[in-house]
């Protein structure tokens, strides 16, 4: 038995050691880096140790403005694209005809590159002096608008920033979707139609808990994904996110480190620990909702 | 509840791109199914079982003919209307349901008047549970269950209802042998005790003629033959299904019909007085061989099994389509082991004989 397990450990030892210095140190050293007051970079020296970091994060407001960002970004964008996809992806299932053309059309946006998508979200939704921009052109047939919702009212930018990250991370979702719906066992559906289940039973009785598994996944994923977005913003907003004031958890940290008021390694350590708690907090709670929902 | 089934025909379009033809799965197949009765639907794999009886319980529509469930007719009926219970040959339970869960599954889709309360609900549930004897099973989830005790849950959910036809999907395919010859009578009992017209579809002769009232025999989508078990086992009406039926299978030669006498090879081993020249296919079941010195049908001697009651003796011979023989005798016959060869004499009811081309049965006389 000994022996057993001392060979065992032998065989993960190059995981362990990998995992070691490339996750597991630099993890260690960010919370210690966020406990050190005073780092100076250039002299690797340091006042002393406490939670002054914390402090100067939670009362900057650039960072309560990144936290109301990200956290209105998650509550919107994960629930509204795993729904959006699980309709799409049921709708998919459905059809017979042209199905192929319609699942590689709404796989498209996740073999395109974020920027370049950005930068065609931008143009759609930009005001120049010399255009409104294509949806201020629509909004017109309606009768609203012109908003600017690249240099706007932050809701206007919410807004896009939004309806990017939605259109960014549907794809997948309904990749994953449609084939979780593709491989329930098609005797479910036959013994229910027997049983004269109705259209809805069938879906929230049989169909969901059938996929609740890959849905699940979708959503953890999707809120561990959002709270961690930045290139998105910056596709669109450009690279100075706390003047637009569109910036999220990882852009301060990005700035905090590298941006032009950067070189605080702390304070920037200080603000990934508090995003890793969210993070994790979360997680958690989904794992506690799911042992009641998920059927594995 | 009587079922007729009047021409019965489902086609379905061909994929292959090539063979525009299209397959069809059940061929213009016509029978009646008396009230109360548990028929044996048989047929080998791909023969088109499945899709008659999901005809029947209105999965799928006929491409043509007519479906009856006692005086109605309910061919373009949806199924939920027909009041038919299926079980499927996986089970189908709902994996994340409780067995009682599953079992209330039905009724709860009930509406309006239909409706039970809570407590009959409840009531016909623990009733159903009752009768396929997992009362005691019912807060687990399919997983944690044998697949014995997953058929039966299966079964009491088709059955809760109380369903006018009850329909089964090879529902023994996936138990060990010892299962299966248990839940065979379990169906068996269960069928007898509700009086529920009972269409049990298998692709094992042994599993048919066992729990049968009657037997179907398909091939391709048609109707071979229907009877009692015994009947159709005694009297083929064509060498496919003399085939079909009977462990050890029937032993196929053959054979020439020539001046009133049945040849085998050049072995004359019956009389068949007044019948015409002719190539045959000759069928000896098993317990049809009789060992004696001088019998006409000499064989070249393989082996010799005791079985206890009986001996199982395997040998060849040229005219055979198969490479062995198999003859059951009764042990107190003499056959030496040892020996090179054995000579049988045929018992004239146990020996049928088939036209070589049409392979359709001949009703010759023999003695
Ligand atoms: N939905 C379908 N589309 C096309 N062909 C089918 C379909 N269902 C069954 N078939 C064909 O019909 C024949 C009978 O199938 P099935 O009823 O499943 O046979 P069995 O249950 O006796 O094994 C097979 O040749 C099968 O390929
Ligand atoms: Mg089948």
């Amino acid at each position: 038995m000994e022996q057993k397990n001392a060979k065992g450990w032998l065989y993960l030892l190059p995981a362990i050691a990998f995992l070691g210095v490339f996750m597991v140190y630099p993890l260690v050293d960010v919370f210690v880096y966020s406990f050190e007051e005073g780092y100076n970079s250039a002299s690797q020296t340091f006042f002393g140790v406490g939670l002054y970091n914390y402090s100067y994060v939670l009362h900057d407001p650039y960072f309560l403005q990144a936290l109301k960002n990200t956290f209105l970004l998650v509550i919107i964008t994960v629930p509204l694209s795993t729904g959006l996809a699980l309709l799409i992806s049921v709708g998919l299932s459905s059809i017979q005809k042209l199905k192929d053309l319609f699942q590689t059309i709404y796989f498209l946006p996740y073999v395109t590159n974020t920027l370049a998508v950005g930068l065609v979200f931008m143009i759609l939704f930009k005001r120049t002096p010399y255009t409104d921009g294509l949806v201020n052109l629509m909004l017109h047939w309606f009768g609203a608008g012109p908003i600017d919702f690249i240099d706007g009212p932050h809701w206007a930018k919410m807004f896009v920033l939004c309806f990017y990250t939605i259109w960014v991370v549907m794809p997948f979702k309904i990749l994953i979707l449609t084939s979780a719906l593709a491989s329930v066992n098609q005797d479910y559906y036959n013994a229910a139609r027997i049983d004269g289940t109705s259209r809805s039973r069938i879906f929230f009785r049989i169909t969901l808990p059938m996929i609740s598994p890959m849905l699940f996944y979708l959503i953890i994923t999707g809120f561990i994904g959002a709270f961690k977005a930045y290139s998105d913003a910056v596709a669109i907003f450009g690279t100075d996110l706390n003047a637009a004031g569109m910036n999220t958890m990882v852009g301060y940290v990005y700035d905090m480190l590298y941006g032009d008021s950067g070189g605080y390694p702390s304070y920037a350590s200080a603000a990934a620990i508090i995003l890793f708690a969210i993070v994790l907090t979360i997680t958690c709670i989904n794992l506690m909702v799911s042992r009641k929902h998920v059927h594995y | 509840m009587k079922v007729v089934l009047e021409h019965l025909t489902k086609s379905f379009p061909s994929r292959n791109k090539k063979v525009k033809e299209p397959v069809i799965a059940v061929n213009d197949f016509s029978f009646e199914i008396p009230d109360g009765e548990l028929i044996g639907l048989l047929g080998p794999s791909g023969c088109g079982k499945s899709t008659m009886l999901n005809l029947i319980c209105g999965l799928q529509t006929p491409t043509s003919g007519k479906i009856y469930f006692g005086e109605d007719d309910v061919t373009n009926l949806p199924p939920e209307n027909r009041g038919v219970g299926l079980v499927f040959q996986n089970y189908a339970l709902y994996p994340h349901l409780t067995v009682l869960q599953n079992i209330l599954f039905p009724l709860q889709n009930l509406k309006g008047a239909a409706r039970p309360s809570k407590e009959e609900m409840m009531n016909k549930a623990l009733d159903a549970a009752r009768l396929v004897q997992i009362e005691r099973l019912l807060e687990r989830k399919p997983s944690e269950m044998s697949g014995g005790q997953q058929q039966r849950v299966a079964i009491a959910r088709a059955l809760v209802k109380r369903p006018r036809v009850l329909l089964l999907d090879e529902p023994l395919s996936n138990l060990d042998a010892r299962l299966r010859l248990q839940t065979r009578e379990e169906i068996r009992r269960i069928q007898r005790e509700t009086g529920i017209t009972t269409v049990f579809v298998t692709h094992d002769q042994e599993e048919a003629m066992s729990i049968s009232d009657r037997i179907v025999v398909m091939k391709a989508g048609l109707l071979q033959q229907i009877g009692k078990p015994q009947e159709v086992y005694d009297d083929p009406v064509n060498l496919f299904v003399a085939k079909f039926l009977g462990t050890p299978p029937i032993n196929v030669f053959e054979g020439e019909v020539r001046n009133g006498l049945l040849y085998i090879g050049e072995n004359s081993v019956l009389q068949a007085p007044g019948a015409p020249d002719r190539k045959v296919w000759i069928g000896v079941r098993p317990e049809g061989f009789l060992p004696e010195q001088a019998g006409p049908l000499r064989c070249t001697l393989s082996g010799v099994e005791v079985m206890g009651r009986d001996i199982s003796v395997v040998a060849s011979h040229p005219a055979c389509s198969a490479a062995a023989i198999r003859a059951i005798i009764s042990a107190e016959s003499a056959v030496d082991p040892k020996a090179e060869t054995v000579r049988f004499a045929l018992k004239p009811n146990k020996v049928h004989v088939f036209d070589r081309e049409s392979e359709e049965r001949l009703r010759i006389e023999l003695k």
